[in-house]
C-alpha cells in the first residue's frame, strides 16, 4: 500500500531489469514543484531509462512513479503529456519531414484543437527558444544546436506542468550553452518545473537548485549542488575508485 | 498560399466537369469514369498510406465490401442503391478499423502490416467466392433498369458528374484534414511515432482514424463502381489488382498530398492507354508500365511525378 | 486422412523449399521480398520453356535453370532492389512489389492468360507405401527438397560464403568493418533464393499447372510459413512447409478445395497477429 505523498514528482524505489542487465536499482527521489532539478551521473547510469519510465515510456519491474499524490506508473505517455508531463530525448526525434513550425505545432496542438491557435502557440515557443529565424526550414536541415532547440520547443509547446530534459546541452559548444541557460531559467520562472539529465557540470551548478546522483542505477547522493559535488561517493562514481581519496591527498599536500 | 491550393482543386473540378461535353465517344467516357473510380480509392490508400505512414497492400478488402454491399443489398433486399452505397461505406470503415484495431494493437509495422492487410484482403475474396450470398465464383449482377432512383442514369456523363463530384469531395475532405489537429497528427505519427506519443499523440487512436476514414474513402469508390458496371465477382472486388492500383497512383503523383492520387491515377492510366495505343491490346503490358514506373520513381527520389520533374529542371 | 495427411507432407517439404528462399533472403538482408512469387512464376515459365521447346525432362531442367536463376537473382538484387531501395523498409516494400507486378504482367503479356502444363509419363504414377497411395512427383519433390535443405546447410556452415552470410545476418556493420563485402553476400543471398526457386518450380510442374498468377498462390503460402517459421529460420520454413503442407491438405479433405486455402490465411493472419516471431522461431 502506498500512502499519498505530498512530493510533486515522487520515483519510489523504482528497478529496471533488462535481461541480466539492472539498468536501475531501488532508486526513490522526489522533484520539488517549481524547481530546476539535476539528475547526474556517470555514462550508463541509467538515467535515460529512469525517464523512460517517469515518461510511461518504459514499465519499470518492480517500483512506483507518484505525480501530485496520484499512482502513474506506466501509463502511456501521451495520457502523461496530457496530465502535464514532457520530455525531450537523448538522441532528438524531429519529425524529419516537417518544418520547425509544423514540428512544434504538433505539441501545439495537444492542447490548441484550432490550427491557428496551435499556430500561434508554435511560433511563440519558438521565439523563446530563439527559432524564430528557422520557423520555415525543415527541420532535418538544422545544426545539432537547431535540433536540440526544436526538441524542447517542441516539448514546451504541450504546456507541460514537468518538463523532462535529456541532454539538452550535450554537443553544443560553450557559447551555445550560455545562450540555452538563460532560456531553461525562465521556462522555470514561468511555472513550469525541470527536471534536467545534464552532463555539462557548470550549467548544473549554475541552473539546478538540488541535484540527484545516479551511478550505477543507485541514487548515491541528493542535495544541492554544491553538496553533492563534495561528496566522496560522487567523485568515485565519476573519476573511479579511490579518487577522492586521492584528490583530498593532493589537497592536503 | 492556402487559396491556391483551394483555387487548384476548384480549377480541377471545373475543367473535369467539362469533359462529358467535349467527349462523347463512350470507351472514352468509359476510360474517364474508370481512371476517377480508381483514383477515388487512391485518394483513400492516401489517408493511411500517404498521411499516416501505414502502408496497406490490402485496400481491396474496403473496396470490396462496399461494392458487394451495394450490390446485394439491392438486388437481395430491395433497398435502394443509395441507402445500401451509405451502409456499404459505414460496413468498409468498420471493417477497416477492426483490421486496424488487430494489426496496429499487435505494433505490427511496415512489411508485417502490409503482409496482413493482403492476407485479410485475400480471406474475403475467398468467402466471396466461396460464399452464396455473393453469388460465388459466378457473380453478382445488378439488374439494368436505367433511373436516377436506381443509381444509374441514360447517359454515361451523369455518372461521370456523380464520380467527379466524389473525387472532388475527397480532396476537399483530405484539404480540410491536412490543416486539423488529426492530420498533423497523422503526419507526426508517419514521420517519428516515439516523438508523437511523447507529444500527447494517441498514437492507435489516430491510426485507427485514419484507416477508418481510408477504408471509407476507397469503399466508396468500390460502391461506385459495382454500379457503373453493374457486374461484380470476388476477383474483381477483392483482388490485388485495386490493392495495387490503389497504392500505385498516390506513391507515383506524391503520397501525403492532396494532389498526388489525382495527378497519379491520370498519368498512369493515359500512359496506359497510350502504350495500349502503341503496341495494341497486348494483356499485361499497362501494369508492366506501372511497375516500371513505380521502381523507378522510388529509385529516384524525390519519390513523385512533381519531384522527378523539379530534379529534371534542375539538372538541364 | 493418412493419405491425406502423408501428401500434405510431401507437398509441404516444396512449399517449405519455396518459403527457403525466402527466408533466407529474410533473415540476411531483412528485406521481406514481394517479388518472390512472380520470380516463382518466372522460373514455371522456364521449365515449361525447356520441356515445351527444347523437350528437357522437368527434372533434367534443374540443371540449366539453377544457374541461370541464380545469375538473375544475383543481377536483381545488385541491379534493382540494392539501388532502388537505400535501406528503407518501405521502399524495399514499394520496389519489390514494383518488380513482382512488372513480372507477372511480363509473363501475361508474353504466355497469355491460358493455364499451361507438361506432360510427362510420370505425372499420374503412384508409389504404394503400405497402406498409402503417393503421388510419384510429390515424393520426388520431398526427396529432393530435402537434398537441398543438407546442401543448403552445408553450405552456410562449411563454406566461407555461408560463414559470411551468417555473419552479415547476424551484424551488418560488424562484418563490414571486418572486410565482408555486404553487398556481395547480400547479392549471393538473392542468388541463393532463386536458385531454390529453380529447383521448387520444377519439382512443381509435373504435378502442377502455370499461368502468369500462379506465384500469388504460393507466395502467401509461402509468406505463411516463413512467419511461423520464425523470420529467418531455415529449419522453421521446412518445418512450417510440411506443417502448411498437412493444413492444406486436411482442410481441402474436409472444407472443399476453395475454402481450403482459407485455413492457411488464418493461420498466417493469426500468427502475425499474436505470434509474430513465429511457432518455432526464437524470440526476436
Ligand atoms: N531497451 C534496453 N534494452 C537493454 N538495455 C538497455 C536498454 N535501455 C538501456 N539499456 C542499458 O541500460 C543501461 C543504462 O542506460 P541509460 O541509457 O539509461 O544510461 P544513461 O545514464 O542515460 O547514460 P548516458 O549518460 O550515456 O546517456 C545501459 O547499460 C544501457 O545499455
Ligand atoms: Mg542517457
Amino acid at each position: 500500500m502506498i500512502e499519498p505523498d505530498p512530493a510533486f514528482l515522487a520515483v519510489r524505489n523504482v528497478s529496471m531489469r533488462f535481461g541480466g542487465l539492472l539498468a536501475v536499482s531501488d532508486a526513490s527521489f522526489f522533484v520539488k514543484e517549481g524547481s530546476i532539478t539535476g539528475l547526474i551521473g556517470p555514462n550508463g547510469a541509467g538515467k535515460t531509462t529512469l525517464f523512460a519510465i517517469v515518461s510511461g515510456f518504459q514499465k519499470p519491474t518492480t517500483g512506483h512513479v507518484l505525480w501530485k499524490g496520484e499512482e502513474i506508473t506506466a501509463r502511456p505517455p501521451h495520457l502523461l503529456a496530457r496530465a502535464g508531463i514532457a520530455r525531450t530525448f537523448q538522441i532528438v526525434q524531429p519529425f524529419a519531414g516537417l518544418s520547425v513550425r509544423e514540428n512544434i505545432a504538433v505539441g501545439a496542438f495537444l492542447r490548441h484543437k484550432r490550427r491557428d491557435d496551435a499556430i500561434a502557440l508554435a511560433e511563440k515557443v519558438a521565439a523563446r527558444v530563439g527559432l524564430t529565424a528557422e520557423l520555415d526550414k525543415p527541420a532535418a536541415a538544422l545544426t545539432v544546436a537547431g535540433r536540440k532547440r526544436v526538441e524542447l520547443a517542441k516539448a514546451l509547446a504541450t504546456e507541460p506542468k514537468l518538463l523532462l530534459l535529456d541532454e539538452v546541452l550535450a554537443g553544443l559548444n560553450p557559447s551555445e550553452v550560455r545562450d540555452i541557460v538563460p532560456v531553461v531559467r525562465a521556462i522555470r520562472d514561468s511555472g513550469v518545473t525541470v527536471l534536467m539529465i545534464e552532463h555539462v557540470m557548470q550549467a548544473v551548478m549554475n541552473l539546478c537548485e538540488a541535484v540527484h546522483v545516479l551511478a550505477q542505477g543507485r541514487i548515491i547522493a541528493s542535495g544541492t549542488p554544491a553538496e553533492v559535488v563534495a561528496t566522496p561517493a560522487v567523485v568515485e562514481a565519476y573519476l573511479g575508485h579511490g579518487a577522492a581519496t586521492r584528490l583530498s591527498g593532493k589537497r592536503d599536500a | 498560399m492556402k487559396d491556391r491550393q483551394l483555387s487548384l482543386i476548384l480549377a480541377f473540378a471545373g475543367i473535369a466537369a467539362l469533359v462529358p461535353l467535349f467527349v462523347t465517344a463512350g470507351t472514352w467516357l468509359n476510360f474517364a469514369v474508370f481512371t476517377l473510380i480508381l483514383c477515388l480509392a487512391a485518394q483513400g490508400w492516401n489517408i493511411l498510406g500517404g498521411y499516416s505512414g501505414q502502408y496497406s497492400f490490402g485496400h481491396a478488402a474496403f473496396f470490396g465490401t462496399t461494392a458487394y454491399l451495394t450490390a446485394v443489398l439491392q438486388t437481395r433486399y430491395g433497398i435502394s442503391p443509395y441507402a445500401a452505397f451509405a451502409i456499404g461505406i459505414a460496413a468498409a470503415a468498420a471493417v477497416g478499423w477492426v483490421i486496424g484495431f488487430l494489426s496496429f494493437r499487435s505494433g505490427l509495422k511496415g512489411s508485417y502490416f502490409a503482409l496482413v492487410t493482403l492476407a485479410f484482403a485475400e480471406v474475403f475474396r475467398v468467402l466471396a467466392n466461396a460464399s452464396e450470398i455473393t453469388g460465388g465464383a459466378a457473380g453478382t449482377l445488378i439488374k439494368l433498369d436505367v433511373r436516377p432512383e436506381n443509381f444509374q442514369f441514360a447517359s454515361r456523363g451523369t455518372f461521370f458528374w456523380v464520380v467527379l463530384g466524389m473525387v472532388v469531395l475527397a480532396m476537399l475532405l483530405t484539404r480540410a484534414l491536412e490543416r486539423s489537429r488529426l492530420g498533423a497528427q497523422m503526419v507526426a505519427v508517419r514521420e517519428n511515432e516515439d516523438a508523437a506519443r511523447a507529444l500527447g499523440v494517441d498514437a492507435l487512436r489516430v491510426k485507427l482514424a485514419a484507416i477508418a476514414l481510408s477504408a471509407a474513402m476507397t469503399g466508396a469508390a468500390g460502391g461506385l463502381y459495382a454500379q457503373y458496371f453493374l457486374y461484380l465477382d470476388a476477383t474483381i472486388a477483392y483482388g490485388t489488382w485495386i490493392s495495387v492500383e490503389a497504392l500505385l497512383a498516390p506513391i507515383v503523383g506524391g503520397a501525403g498530398t492532396v494532389f498526388g492520387p489525382v495527378v497519379g491515377s491520370i498519368v498512369l492510366h493515359s500512359l496506359s492507354e497510350f502504350t495500349k495505343s502503341l503496341v495494341g491490346r497486348i494483356p499485361g503490358i499497362d501494369l508492366v508500365i506501372f511497375g516500371i514506373m513505380l521502381i523507378l520513381v522510388v529509385r529516384f527520389p524525390p519519390r513523385n511525378i512533381p519531384g522527378l520533374i523539379r530534379r529534371w529542371r534542375g539538372t538541364k | 486422412m493418412l493419405e491425406a495427411v502423408a501428401n500434405g507432407l510431401l507437398t509441404g517439404a516444396v512449399y517449405g523449399l519455396v518459403a527457403l528462399g525466402l527466408t533466407l533472403v529474410y533473415g540476411v538482408l531483412h528485406i521481406i521480398n514481394f517479388a518472390h512469387g512472380a520470380l516463382l512464376t518466372m522460373a514455371m515459365y522456364a521449365a515449361w520453356v525447356c520441356w515445351a521447346v527444347f523437350g528437357l525432362d522437368p527434372y533434367v531442367a534443374i540443371l540449366p535453370l539453377v544457374p541461370i536463376f541464380f545469375a538473375v537473382g544475383y543481377a536483381v538484387q545488385r541491379f534493382v532492389i540494392m539501388p532502388a531501395s537505400q535501406g528503407d523498409d518501405n521502399n524495399i516494400l514499394l520496389v519489390t512489389l514494383g518488380l513482382s507486378i512488372v513480372l507477372e504482367n511480363a509473363m501475361l503479356a508474353i504466355f497469355r492468360s491460358d493455364t499451361l502444363s507438361v506432360q510427362v509419363p510420370y505425372a499420374m504414377e503412384v508409389i504404394e507405401a503400405g497402406p498409402m497411395l503417393l503421388s510419384f512427383p510429390r515424393v520426388v519433390g520431398f526427396g529432393v527438397t530435402l537434398v537441398v535443405a543438407l546442401v543448403l546447410f552445408l553450405v552456410l556452415t562449411r563454406t566461407d560464403t555461408g560463414r559470411a552470410m551468417r555473419a552479415v545476418a547476424k551484424e551488418r556493420t560488424g562484418a563490414a568493418l571486418v572486410g565482408i563485402d555486404v553487398r556481395h553476400v547480400y547479392a549471393v543471398t538473392f542468388a541463393i533464393g532463386c536458385a531454390c526457386l529453380a529447383i521448387s518450380a520444377c519439382l512443381l510442374l509435373p504435378s502442377f499447372y502455370v499461368n502468369p498468377r500462379v506465384g500469388n498462390a504460393f507466395v502467401l503460402v509461402a509468406f505463411t510459413i516463413v512467419v511461423l517459421g520464425g523470420m529467418g529460420s531455415v529449419p522453421g520454413a521446412l518445418l512450417g512447409g510440411l506443417f502448411i503442407g498437412v493444413v492444406e491438405s486436411l482442410s481441402g479433405l474436409y472444407l472443399g478445395d476453395s475454402l481450403g486455402q482459407l485455413g492457411i490465411f488464418v493461420i498466417f493472419i493469426l500468427v502475425l497477429l499474436f505470434r509474430p516471431t513465429g511457432l518455432f522461431g526464437a524470440r526476436a
